[in-house]
């Protein structure tokens, strides 16, 4: 018997039991699906981290407070502001750190901003004049402040596009207007051209930034002078960047031992590897999980496959009597849950793609999923095997049937 | 055409040994019409099986047209069966949801005969009178008619011998006077039939007449002095 002869047995035993396999193709579909849009959405997020790390600058580091080691006890990262203002200066010597093109700080905190009866809630970044600069903005309208600005702390803000969308709904220019940032009146001297989306919803066009100094009198109080990571734009020369930031913050910090940093410097390539691998764990995460519905599919399968043996007992008789071998009773059912498993997959691989084409559109925040032709291959490949594995035992209790006592089965 | 020289068959159920048949000798000819009769527990079941290669005698010798059949594995009975046995049931047995061509082509394509396939049992379902009925399911077929689909279907490998196992228990009697007809037609035509039964109405149509009882071979005479 050919394998043609086989499929078109197979089509018929299907299509005779149009709703249970269905049923039974819908587990292997979900199954399918679920890999398939869940990978997407892993493998979407890390291109979409990776993405937004690539537009910091390839010439970027990042200082980050780390965990600080007071008298034997370790706190977390971040557990302690151990960056301030005398840090980004020393930086900023040209002469101790030659490859350090800018270095600025960053203080910045939630806040509520109000214009006229608008108000809206986004990120207030205190920092100096050269922010545009290290952090790739370019100011459409207005100007960006001035160092001056920063050592006088005047209350001047400029507002990224999405701030300006969101107070200024009646088209009135910012540039000029005053707004209250957490009840402060700020004047706005200028507005960011727009950057695009980030990664995980965030959105760079939606900040505000002050100067750093007027941050600290206004925004926090006065109490806290706190530098929450400083951006520092290297020279094509990253590495030897990355060694001058931190002897120069070790010897601010007075740490004789580089083990016993109180901070860390990120490179790009630093961040990129370790938001790939977090990435990564949450793709097989993702994957795994759908797989195990997979596998359920796969029982499915092999449940309705012994159903369908006991119930073409005197079926596989006659055959068996009429001169079918045991590989041609094998073979039809082998290709009967294979084709089973093999169209749920393909039908999988259709609902899986079209979720992940459907997603974004549904929850806006999402990173647009990436379906992967490889995550495709595997699923469908994974389906027929999954026919092949649970079909095996069906079809092989099938195909040892004896056709006497099959014959005599009512 | 079939020989038989001393078989016995000893089943075991459970505990119990069950002898089947206890030495049967049988010779039929080719071109002979033979009936087996006998009453259900006379071992003509268990007789029928060992002629149509469903099963092996445990001792004895069995040659069917010529070929040991107890030497033979699984796949070589099961081409036996396919190539020099035509099976002819009491409940019709085709298989469902399957057209009357495709049931009748069955035998070929697991002979893995491609050429002339359909043209063949189209050739056979005339022969028993139903090539306008090739598409039909069994389900839309009459008793009689499944019957002769499964002649045409027992026929169409053209097997040495053609083995009917109460062909009318399932068919009234006008079918059963139908589908006897076209055994004698079938025998007239030189092929062999050996035909299982418990009615002496149906074994009548044979042209010799093999008695079975208690696994043994009881009588086995030509119709004429069995009619007497």
């Amino acid at each position: 018997m050919n394998i043609l002869e086989a499929l078109r047995l197979a089509v018929n035993g299907l299509v005779a039991n149009r709703l249970r396999s269905a049923l039974t193709m819908l587990g292997i579909l979900i199954g399918v699906g679920a890999v398939i849009l869940l990978v997407a959405v892993g493998n979407g997020a890390s291109a979409a981290v990776q993405a937004q790390i690539q537009s910091l600058g390839s010439n970027l580091l990042i200082v980050f407070p780390s965990s600080a080691r007071t008298s034997g006890v370790q706190g977390g990262f971040g557990s302690q502001q151990t960056l301030t203002f005398q840090d980004v200066q020393a930086i900023n010597n040209q002469s101790a750190a030659p490859d350090v093109v800018a270095a600025i700080p960053i203080s910045n905190s939630r806040g509520q901003v109000v214009f006229a009866n608008q108000n809206w809630n986004t990120s207030v970044n205190g920092t100096t004049q050269a922010f545009p600069q290290v952090r790739n903005y370019t100011v459409g309208q207005g100007a960006f402040f001035t160092a001056e600005d920063v050592t006088a702390g005047r209350k001047v803000a400029v507002i990224g596009p999405t701030v300006a969308q969101n107070l200024f709904v009646n088209g009135e220019d910012p540039v000029g207007q005053s707004i209250k940032i957490n009840r402060q009146l700020f004047r706005v001297i200028g507005v960011f051209d727009s950057k695009g989306a980030a990664a995980f919803g965030g959105n760079q066009d939606d900040l505000i930034t002050v100067p750093i100094t007027a941050a600290w009198a206004y925004l926090s109080g006065g109490r806290n002078k706190n530098v929450a990571s400083i951006y520092v734009e290297a020279s094509s020369n990253t590495t030897a960047a990355k060694n001058e930031v931190t002897q120069i913050l070790l010897d601010q910090h007075k740490i004789s031992d580089p083990a016993q940093a109180d901070f860390s410097v990120n490179s790009q390539q630093d961040i990129a590897a370790t938001a790939s691998q977090a990435t990564g764990i949450l793709t097989i995460l993702l994957g795994a999980i759908a797989a195990i519905s997979l596998v359920v599919g796969g029982i499915g399968i092999m449940n309705i496959m012994l159903v369908t043996v006991t119930e073409r007992t005197r079926e596989i008789g006659i055959r068996k009597a009429i001169g079918a071998r045991r590989r041609d009773i094998l073979l039809q059912f082998l290709i009967e849950s294979m084709f089973l498993s093999g169209l749920g997959g393909l039908l999988g691989i259709l609902v899986g793609a079209g979720g992940a084409a459907l997603l974004p559109k549904l929850v806006s925040a999402l990173p647009t999923p990436v379906v992967s032709v490889p995550s495709v291959l595997l699923a469908f490949g994974v389906s027929v095997g999954i026919g092949l594995f649970f079909g095996i035992y069906p079809a092989n209790r099938a195909a040892a049937l004896n056709p006497i006592e099959a014959l005599r089965y009512e | 055409m079939i020989v038989l020289e001393g078989v016995t068959k000893v089943y075991r159920m459970g505990s119990v040994e069950v002898h089947a048949l206890r030495g049967v000798d049988l010779h039929v000819a080719a071109g002979e019409f033979v009936a087996i009769m006998g009453s259900s527990g006379s071992g003509k079941t268990t007789l029928m099986n060992l002629i149509g290669c469903l099963d092996q005698p445990s001792s004895g010798r069995y040659l069917l047209d010529g070929i040991d059949v107890a030497e033979l594995n699984d796949n070589q009975l099961a081409a036996i069966r396919n190539l020099k046995i035509g099976f002819v049931f009491q409940s019709f047995n085709l298989i469902p949801r399957s057209s009357a061509l495709h049931n009748v082509e069955m035998p070929l394509i697991y002979a893995g005969s491609g050429d002339g396939r359909r043209e063949r049992s189209l050739e056979a379902l005339d022969a028993v009178g139903l090539g306008d009925r090739a598409g039909h399911q069994p389900t839309e077929l009459s008793g009689g008619q499944q019957q002769r689909v499964a002649i045409a279907r027992a026929l169409v490998t053209d097997p040495a011998v053609l083995l009917a196992d109460e062909p009318t228990g399932n068919l009234d009697s006008e079918s059963s006077l139908e589908i006897m007809k076209l055994f004698t037609e079938l025998h007239q035509q030189g092929r062999t039939i050996v035909l299982i039964t418990h009615e002496s109405d149906i074994a009548r149509f044979a042209s010799r007449v093999v008695r079975v009882k208690d696994g043994l071979v009881q009588s086995d005479m030509p119709q004429v002095a069995y009619a007497q």
